[in-house]
């Protein structure tokens, strides 16, 4: 097991980084390339930029320093969180890979939020979920989908697969990201809204009303849209969340053991200063807690 | 108090006919943000002798997830007087827990 594991590669992961690997921490940096960071054209209000760098520059250097002392970048997009079987680590499940640690640092950005479609807030609970591995056992031999095209669309997809009688996705008229395997049917158009039922007071989940006006019946919808980003991380392994942001304390812990925040996901300035101050807090934290382990 | 553990025979008895508010924990074994619930749901249990807590492991009973479409976990769900009056999904710190019964 790895001592620790940070998901996000800008400047709250790198900076997490470098702080716990010279707190003496095992450090490897999981993330799939760029972030808002590389976006930003112009850097200048940042300290010690003698001149402005553009975001890809500043991310670059920061990436390189934190490899000159050690930290192990993997690239790979998350698409999983969860605690390991027996609650001793934490299991950061990639595509291809699962990487086992005895603490998480979530740095991977703010997450967009879900796009407004009638019916998706509302039914949440009532067949609308967030989590495959918490909710796949109500679905058993029902009708699932899942919204989303990409590698955590296809990941979810998979979870549900050996429960649901028929699992289908649903892009919202964008191409699927990733080769979709012949056992999920997939369905390009645009989504307008979540269609419910209710059965003796009950409301739940009916169907998806389609951008021609028809409906296609499903029993649950799993959102899954895009990458996967730090506020779904805590939502499937049950950290705090509010308003879309993750809840950390001062030394940026989560209320799970061994998982910390950092960086845009926990809201406030979206600022690399911010960030980098945040990583820096929670790679000691996190760093800290993986001696206490031993 | 201590959280009672709730099966399809004792579920009318405890929480229908309580006499004081109820709340309901929906829960599984292999349910990550499930297990960060039972501490706060067990503190609320302590703290809070007005309410009557409760849990229901939904793989054991599958039947009272049905009974009050609960299809995603955690759901907390609060009763009063017998009747369903809020509910919450997904891992939720205590005063969420608490504004349900507001």
């Amino acid at each position: 097991m790895m001592d620790i594991i940070i998901i996000g590669s800008g400047p709250a992961g790198v900076s997490a980084a470098l702080y716990a690997r010279r707190a003496g921490a095992d450090v490897a940096v999981v993330s799939r390339g760029s972030g808002a960071l590389a976006k930003a054209e112009k850097i200048e209000n940042y300290y010690g930029l003698a001149e402005p760098l553009t975001g890809a520059e500043l991310e670059a250097n920061g990436i390189a320093g934190a490899k000159r002392l050690g930290v192990n970048f993997v690239e790979g997009e998350v698409v999983g969180l969860a605690m390991n079987e027996d609650f001793t680590g934490l299991v950061v499940q990639t595509p291809k890979e699962a990487f086992e640690a005895k603490a998480v640092v979530l740095a991977a950005g703010s997450t967009r939020l879900a796009p407004r479609i009638p019916g998706l807030k509302e039914l949440e609970g009532k067949g609308v979920s967030y989590c495959a591995i918490c909710d796949a056992f109500f679905y058993r031999n029902k009708t699932v989908a899942v919204l989303g095209g990409g590698e955590y669309a296809l990941h979810e997809a998979e979870i549900l697969l050996p429960h649901a009688a028929k699992v289908m996705l649903f892009t919202n008229g964008k191409e699927p990201a990733v080769k979709i395997p012949d056992t999920i049917e997939v369905h390009k158009e645009k989504v307008t809204a979540v269609e419910s039922e209710n059965e003796g007071g009950m409301e739940r989940v009916s169907g998806l009303r389609m951008e021609d006006g028809t409906i296609t019946l499903i029993n649950g919808l799993f959102v899954a849209l895009g990458t996967a980003g730090s506020v779904d991380f805590a939502r499937k392994i049950g950290a705090a969340v509010d308003n879309n942001r993750v809840v950390a304390d001062k030394d940026m812990a989560t209320n799970v053991p061994g998982l910390y925040a950092a960086g845009d996901c926990t809201g406030g300035l979206l600022q690399v200063v911010k960030a980098a101050y945040e990583g820096a807090v929670a790679g000691l934290a996190a760093a800290k807690y993986v001696r206490n382990q031993k | 108090m201590a959280v009672t553990v709730l099966d399809k025979d004792n579920f009318k008895h405890e929480v229908l006919k309580a006499d004081k508010p109820v709340l309901v924990d929906f829960w599984a074994t292999w349910c990550g943000p499930c297990r960060m619930m039972a501490p706060v749901v067990e503190k609320i249990a302590e703290e809070h002798p007005e309410l009557k807590v409760c849990k229901v492991d939904i793989d054991e009973n599958p039947e009272l997830a049905q009974l009050f479409n609960v299809m995603s976990i955690p759901t907390l769900a609060a009763f009063k007087d017998g009747q369903l009056i809020g509910t919450a999904v997904g891992y939720q710190p205590k005063e969420n827990v608490l504004k349900l019964f507001a």
